[in-house]
């Protein structure tokens, strides 16, 4: 498959192909009548199910992004030798070269004040701040050698979440929901969740960038309406909307039978979707149908927890309704001080509701077909950050080698991938460039990431921009 | 030879018994050369016989006569020693520094030439070595393969040949032409055997002019004005009319600030607000009001800054650079930012003047037009010098307050500054800096003070290194504040407590705000010192290779030496010369997509050979000429396309165009075309009467929903709404931040102001359905139209119908429309009536004689009206 179209408008003629004489009736129908989920038989629209290169492992993908670069020195890569060379600057061999966003090269090595410990019989190390995740280590998948080209947080994110370093392109999710379609009839394809501080790079990780706005994420807000407007005015009760739509209706079809435009067919399909979002919205939220023991489990209802796990049940429940993408985004995690306080927060956001998703989805046996990206756009150097003697240090941006994890449909549960030296500055083997796993995160999904194309201002243009390749090592 | 090429391979020097081999299998080579020839007992070697027909064999199909990749033409003399954009490759007498030998043997980071087929045999390779240190003789006799003199074959895609206006062409039925634009279409109908579409119902005209040349829906009475009109001139009063209206300036404005890629903030991680942005926009809008000719237009915006005697508003108008987004994150790398600035702006003028896809060639010779990475840098050199200035640009009435209240302002600043001791302390501060700046990694509280001044005052570093007394006031305002704010940084807590730097800084910005306001604006100069260009292997800014001047790809439009360095002053002339093949061809298709919903040229961005060839060439050429002809008027333009006939079609369907030309591209009708984000907005204010019409302006911030604006981490100085009217003016001046757009404008395709955008998309999903459904400021819309009806028709229920329908959509309802409408009421009103309270919450408004349940019910049917998919298209 290679995805050819340009601005959407091949895609539009495609939809209402199958119908010249009644000019988009059947399809119209098809989404008014909407007999269960959008079958391989469905005409098509831009979220109509589509097959990718390849059977894939796993259908959908939830990607947690953690805004800011959290220290994998302090959450998945012990490193004993930083308290032996705490306090002296890096070998001037080390130094050089070095991308450094605000400490100079001879700033001085701090030790991690966490303990490490063994968990599962994988036997993978995790720091004293995520017990509950340790105990998925057999589900997971760590690399300890990622590597990114950007060592600030917009570009840095960009690469991460779109491939490339700059403004404008399409994000992952944009660009799975552009492959795959969507399961969903009355959801959006790609979903945005989000807590904490706004994600770096803003809506632009979430961007449809050059592909036709209907691969654009949906931001579910944590602050009045979950999808903005998705809620009826003052006054607009479920009956009056349903009489107001149905005017609108009637009035498009006549102007469609006055013009012939077929654009008004699927004017109106649009806003018969809207209407069915409505009153699909309540009952994703509504958690009534969840045993207790599951909501405690995610730690809703109990601080600090409650946000982050809220996101967390909102995707599996998402998931389950065929949505192709979330994309959940927590921040901040940029400490460049006070590094022990702002990351023992964070953790006991993040460590209890993530564990908890992983067995939720590996429970209901949604895990082997969902792929879980837990990543964040760099790390942080050994070395210290501390501008201010009475302030607790922090650490740097560090592009060179940091750490992730993946969990679920077709990567290795329970591996570690990655050596990285003695005081984790740099990779000893097997560096992970961010193509690389955006290659195999498709390649997951079905897709050869140099055949997803789209053809935008004279070239072919994909996720991993002119890079990438699949990194075996992390396959199941 | 398999020694020799796992050598190659493996890359790393060869062990010493290899070296052995190496050379003894190279002997072994040349002393079999098939023309029997055998090298002198000095190892001479010989070009002709040796060197010349294994550079035509292993090197020249990339770096011959037909390619030169990476600049590179090993098949004369001249440009193989010259060398490629990394600089030579070939030094004469030193061929272990020769980058040609690194090359074939193979690089410690595994590159190796040639990368395809096997590398070069060791033999081989000592060749080359051999001739290289003997001086790579070159006999001036010796001919390159062919080509011998001249460049590269003259491109012959279309758009790069000179327009030539043609000749309208003759057709048979002359009784369907409005003007020339009519011969072009119609003959090609012709052709194909097809009719022309009727012209469209009156009404539907007056819309469709007015939508298009101001962004406005016409007045019931526009309307009617038009429709009674008997004069056979009706229609080019009309054009007139709009033409001359303020908001055609808005629309058309708006057209240009797309291209711009205007916003009114940074972008990436502070987003921080850009209060002077608009004064760009300002600029914009007055240069359409008076029509300013589009040379004129193109001349301020790229070299404003350089007009001999240039007034400030013509230096305003260079604001066009300064929209490049911006980042200012701590920590980034200045020069990184600063490059990448530089592309932006060389990227847009290839995008907006010439359609071409210039970036391309950012990293690499592009890969399908004739555009090389030379020519790239060679078009960056304009941009490279070029450094970002604030302006005093006062606007009328501001200048007397100002310098009124001034003497006053800068006693009380100067006594502040001198009671808190900032002229005592902030010598050794500066000295501190510049010497963290010297030596980095002393300290690191100096260290992050200069990186702060570096990333947060604009110009910082550069006013740091000028020396006190040399410095502008508005420099050393700028780095005093910033000593001021920052001085904390190198102090204990107490020490800056008891400096009371913080109160300090809360005064001297009250103090600012006391005196009256003094416009100023975003504007571009150059630099003092002068700056040189390279070409920039791999499109990184780290990696300089040759020099470059400034200078324009010559196979485009050649010009004649100018006998000194080109500026942007000579870019500018050069991208309007009349005889410039792509300015006016690019400039009038995007007028038609305007004008027809698609271009011409339907890539309206890229006019290379990867665009999209025009489906009326011809036509695409007339237009050019006349555009030219006409003086660069835009007015005159627009004028001549919405005259014609084609114009003026029925944009309805027809059975037996949907088999012969599905996607309309012969123009055997006009389209149907989705409004944009803004005008969706503007239509709705419009018809329901709450349009703030004033034109031009700042920014304006109209409420947005509870934590919409929370999406990025933002500087948008916490969106202030707006007071009073200006929340109900149109869109396009909406405060527009890049990291998190008012909704409305990104729900309906507003482009992400990046990058130049030529043309929007107009998609249709179901958040532009809630959006519109439930917007509070469509409500608001809705209730107005209520009053309005319950107030400006008594009449009764059909007038308010008709009325309704004739605001809204600009046409009579047909009778079973006006039936549909009725029922609609009806059944809307009972479904109020039914639930208590609901229209009271609808309607809150209490009008003398209405009732709360009549307002409501009129409200939920507008604002049913303002969702058709009639209300959102220009038909």
């Amino acid at each position: 498959m290679n995805w050819t179209i340009d601005d959407g408008a091949l895609l539009r003629r495609r939809f209402f192909a199958s119908s010249a004489g009644g000019l988009g009736a059947a399809a119209l129908a098809h989404l008014l009548a909407g007999e269960g989920r959008l079958g391989a038989s469905a005409s098509a629209g831009p979220m109509a199910v589509r097959a990718p290169h390849f059977a894939p492992k796993a259908k959908r993908a939830i990607l947690l992004y953690q805004s800011g670069g959290p220290s994998q020195l302090d959450l998945f890569d012990p490193k004993p030798e930083l308290a032996a060379r705490a306090g002296q600057a890096l070998p001037e061999s080390l130094a050089r070269g070095l991308k450094l966003a605000f400490i100079k090269p001879n700033a001085k090595i701090m030790p991690s004040a966490r303990a490490f410990r063994r968990h599962g019989a994988s036997g993978i190390e995790f720091s004293d701040w995520l017990p509950n995740l340790g105990a998925c280590a057999d589900d997971l998948c760590l690399i300890r050698t990622m590597r990114t080209e950007a060592f600030n947080h917009d570009p840095g994110a960009l690469l991460l979440t779109t491939g490339v370093t700059q403004f404008g392109r399409p994000s992952v999710g944009s660009w799975v929901a552009y492959g795959l379609g969507s399961e969903s009839r009355d959801l959006p394809g790609f979903v945005v969740l989000g807590s904490g501080k706004g994600p770096n790079a803003g809506s632009n990780i979430w961007s449809n960038g050059f592909l036709p706005a209907a691969y654009q994420g949906t931001r579910f807000r944590s602050v009045g309406d979950p999808i903005l407007y998705v809620s009826n005015a003052g006054g607009i009760t479920r009956p009056l909307q349903r009489a107001r739509l149905d005017l609108i209706r009637d009035l498009n079809r006549r102007r469609h039978e006055r013009t012939g435009d077929a654009e008004i067919a699927a004017r109106t399909a649009s806003y018969e979707l809207a209407f069915r979002m409505q009153s699909s919205v309540p009952g994703l939220l509504d958690f009534g149908g969840e045993p207790r023991r599951v909501l405690e489990e995610y730690g809703i209802g109990v601080e600090p927890t409650h946000a982050y796990g809220t996101n967390c049940l909102l995707a599996r429940r998402m998931v389950e309704r065929g949505v192709r993408f979330v994309m959940l985004t927590h921040g901040d995690w940029d400490d460049h001080k006070e590094l022990d306080k702002g990351h023992a927060r964070n953790c006991a956001i993040v460590d209890r509701p993530t564990a908890a998703l992983v067995r939720d989805l590996k429970r209901r046996g949604l895990l082997e077909s969902t792929l879980l990206i837990w990543a964040s756009e760099f790390g942080r150097t050994p070395m210290a950050q501390a501008d201010r003697p009475d302030e607790a240090p922090g650490r740097d941006h560090h592009p060179d080698c940091f750490s992730m994890w993946l969990a679920g449909g077709g990567v290795a549960g329970g591996r570690v991938v990655g050596r990285t030296d003695e005081i984790g500055l740099q990779p000893v083997e097997d560096s992970v460039h961010v193509h690389d796993l955006q290659a195999t995160v498709l390649h997951c999904l079905g897709f050869d990431h140099e055949r997803l194309t789209y053809r935008h201002q004279g070239r072919e243009f994909r996720l991993t921009d002119v890079g990438g390749r699949v990194v075996d090592k992390l396959l199941a | 030879m398999r020694v020799g090429s796992a050598t190659v391979e493996s890359g790393r020097p060869a062990a010493p018994w290899l070296s052995i081999l190496v050379l003894l299998s190279g002997t072994a080579l040349v002393a079999a050369q098939p023309d029997g020839s055998d090298r002198p007992a000095s190892g001479a070697v010989d070009f002709e016989k040796h060197v010349r027909p294994l550079l035509a064999a292993r090197c020249h199909s990339c770096h011959g006569p037909d390619r030169q990749l990476q600049g590179l033409r090993l098949d004369r003399a001249a440009d193989a020693l010259r060398g490629g954009y990394s600089g030579p490759v070939i030094l004469p007498g030193d061929a272990a520094g020769s980058k040609l030998l690194q090359m074939v043997s193979g690089m410690p980071d595994g590159r190796i030439m040639p990368p395809a087929g096997p590398a070069l045999e060791t033999g081989e390779i000592s060749l080359l070595r051999t001739w290289i240190d003997q001086g790579a003789p070159w006999p001036s006799s010796s001919q390159a393969t062919r080509g011998g003199a001249g460049e590269r074959t003259e491109p012959s895609h279309w758009a790069f040949q000179p327009v030539r206006r043609p000749e309208p062409p003759r057709v048979s039925d002359a009784a369907r032409l409005g003007n020339e634009i009519d011969r072009f279409v119609l003959a090609r109908l012709e052709r194909e055997g097809l009719e022309p579409s009727v012209e469209a119902p009156p009404a539907t005209l007056v819309r469709r002019l007015s939508l298009d040349l101001t962004g406005l829906p016409p007045t019931p009475r526009e309307v009617a004005a038009f429709v009674a009109d008997a004069g056979s001139d009706r229609y080019e009063r009309l054009i007139d009319r709009l033409l001359d209206s303020p908001h055609y300036a808005e629309k058309w404005a708006r057209f240009w600030l797309d291209l711009a890629r205007y916003a009114d903030s940074d972008g990436f991680r502070g987003d921080n607000f850009r209060p002077h942005a608009w004064r760009y926009r300002h600029w914009v809008i007055e240069a359409f009001q008076r029509d300013l000719p589009f040379d004129r237009f193109t001349l301020e915006q790229i070299a404003g800054d350089l007009l001999p005697g240039r007034t400030t508003d013509q230096h305003v108008a260079t604001g066009f650079h300064r929209n490049t987004p911006t980042n200012t994150e701590g920590g980034s790398d200045p020069e990184e930012w600063r490059f990448e600035q530089v592309v932006n702006r060389t990227n847009t003028v290839g995008t907006v003047w010439l359609g071409l896809t210039v970036g391309c060639a950012q990293c690499h010779d592009h890969k399908y037009d004739p555009l090389t990475q030379r020519e790239y840098y060679q078009l960056f050199a304009f941009f490279n010098p070029l450094e970002e200035v604030d302006i005093d640009a006062p606007l009328p009435g501001e200048r007397g307050p100002r310098l009124a209240a001034l003497p006053d302002y800068q006693r009380r600043r100067a006594r502040l500054l001198e009671e808190h001791g900032v002229f005592r302390l902030k010598p050794e501060w500066e000295r501190r800096v510049l010497q963290a700046a010297a030596r980095p990694g002393e300290s690191a509280e100096y260290d992050s003070t200069f990186d702060e001044l570096r990333t947060r005052v604009n110009l910082g570093e550069r006013i740091l290194r000028t020396p006190p007394l040399r410095r502008t006031p508005r420099h050393e305002k700028a780095l005093t504040d910033f000593f001021v704010s920052d001085y904390q940084r190198v102090l204990s807590k107490p020490e800056y407590e008891a400096l009371g730097y913080e109160r300090l800084s809360e005064e001297l910005r009250d103090l600012d705000r006391s005196l009256p306001p003094y416009g100023e604006a975003q504007a571009v100069r150059v630099e003092d010192a002068p700056r040189d260009s390279y070409v920039y292997l791999g499109g990184s800014y780290k990696v300089p290779g040759v020099p470059v001047e400034p200078g324009w790809p010559a196979w485009l439009l050649p010009t004649a030496p100018a006998g000194r360095s080109l500026t942007r002053m000579d870019l500018a002339a050069w991208l309007v010369a009349p005889d410039n093949p792509l300015t006016a061809r690019v400039i009038a298709n995007r007028v038609w997509q305007e004008l027809f919903g698609r271009g011409l040229v339907v890539t309206s961005e890229n006019f290379g050979s990867q665009g999209d060839l025009p489906t009326h060439p011809q036509l695409l050429d007339w237009l050019a000429s006349e555009f030219v002809r006409g003086g660069w008027s835009w007015k005159r333009l627009i004028r001549t396309i919405v005259t014609s006939a084609a114009y003026r079609q029925s944009s309805g369907r027809r059975a037996d165009l949907e088999a012969a030309d599905p996607g309309n591209k012969l123009l055997a009708r006009q389209a149907r075309v989705r409004l944009p984000a803004e005008l969706i907005r503007d239509s709705a204010l419009a018809v329901s009467g709450l349009l703030d019409t004033r034109v031009g302006g700042r920014s304006v911030r109209p409420p947005q929903p509870q934590g919409a604006r929370r999406l990025g981490s933002s500087g948008d100085g916490g969106w202030k709404v707006s007071e009073g009217p200006d929340r109900y003016r149109r869109g396009m001046y909406i405060q527009y931040q890049r990291m998190s757009p008012y909704p409305l404008l990104s729900a309906f395709d507003m482009p992400d102001t990046y990058e130049a955008a030529c043309r929007r998309g107009r998609t249709n999903t179901p958040l532009q359905a809630l959006n519109l459904l439930n917007d509070p400021v469509f409500l608001e819309a809705a209730q107005a139209l209520a009053v309005r009806l319950l107030e400006e028709f008594p009449g009764g229920m059909t007038e308010r119908l008709q009325g309704l329908f004739r605001l809204c959509l600009a046409r009579d309802p047909d009778p079973s429309e006006l039936e549909a409408l009725h029922e609609a009421w009806h059944a809307q009103r009972e479904i109020l009536a039914r639930s208590p309270g609901s229209a009271e919450a609808l309607f809150a408004i209490s009008l003398p004689g209405g009732s709360p349940l009549d307002g409501a019910a009129w409200t939920a049917l507008g604002s049913s009206l303002m969702n058709t998919d009639e209300f959102l298209t220009r038909e």
